[in-house]
């Protein structure tokens, strides 16, 4: 995980330092995208194969939807608490 | 919502290449996650570095506008800790790392299997997909009576693309700075909050 951790930082660091080459941003962004299609390629490969999780699936989607809710839910009242006491009838990007 | 189309298309492709055992027994013996995990991570890091509207967010920073990632970590934690304590499938730290996904469902389904197990790699890929619908459903409903910060929350990470128009469109253009700077904080915690919770 450390390894993950510093990859990305140092991706932080040599996109800041290359940060007008835009031709060079589009390509790592379409780059990007395909490793994130081989990685849930891959996801889903190790899932189908694994027939613990398929026999499992339906179980597996409704719990998925269900912490949803519950995450949704808690960050919009915590969200309309930070709005009240700090954002209404204050301007929205600063105190002006 | 296109994007979100697309990945499913290919997890559900990796599904039935597994299912029907279309690829041969050494692509599941040697597991390529791991280094094409790596490089993902790598190119992540090189598109925050790289996006300019994060430059000019770093110059906005300030109190207030700190507060917003920071409620929205804070809630999705209530939420799914209350989560955690009502059913005994997904345990507290679980729970939490799921939530940790702030919508980013491709970076964390697959952080997440990799360092716990497929079965929750999947149900984070799943729960943060349905963040993202759901923010994209309801902003209209969570701006009127949950106030203009609402639908950043349930954005989460991807109040910075791709829930960002709509966004903008309910709560109006002034507010699309602290869409955009809440996202990308989001974004960048994502695998940090990840790696320390599990």
């Amino acid at each position: 995980m450390i390894t993950v951790l510093l990859l990305m930082t140092s991706g932080i660091i040599v996109g800041w330092i290359l940060h007008h080459k835009t031709s060079f941003l589009q390509w790592i962004s379409k780059f990007t995208n395909w490793a994130i299609y081989l990685l849930l390629f891959l996801l889903g490969l190790a899932v189908g194969s694994n027939e613990e999780i398929l026999s499992s699936f339906d179980k597996i989607g409704y719990l998925s939807i269900a912490i949803t809710l519950f995450a949704v839910a808690g960050s919009i009242l915590t969200a309309w608490i930070t709005y009240q006491l700090f954002f209404k009838n204050k301007g929205g990007e600063d105190e002006r | 919502m296109k994007g979100s189309i697309i990945i499913l298309f290919f997890f559900i492709l990796g599904l039935l290449a597994g299912i029907y055992q279309l690829l041969p027994e050494h692509f599941l013996v040697n597991d390529y996650s791991l280094y094409a995990l790596y490089l993902l991570m790598f190119l992540v890091g090189i598109g925050i570095g790289n996006n300019k509207k994060s430059l000019q967010v770093i110059k906005k920073i300030n109190f207030k506008i700190l507060l917003v990632p920071l409620s929205v970590i804070t809630g999705t934690y209530i939420g799914v800790s209350i989560f955690a304590l009502l059913q005994n499938q997904l345990n507290i730290a679980e729970s939490l790392a799921i939530g940790s996904g702030f919508g980013y469902y491709s970076l964390s389904s697959v952080l997440i299997s990799e360092v716990a197990s497929d079965t929750l790699g999947v149900i984070a890929l799943l729960s943060n997909i349905t963040r993202e619908i759901i923010t994209l459903l309801l902003t209209p409903f969570f701006a009127r009576y949950f106030g203009k910060l609402a639908p950043i929350s349930s954005g989460g990470a991807t109040a910075m693309d791709t829930t960002l128009p709509i966004i903008t469109q309910y709560i109006g253009s002034d507010y699309a700075i602290i869409s955009v700077f809440s996202g990308i904080v989001l974004t960048i915690l994502v695998p940090f909050l990840i790696a320390i919770i599990l």
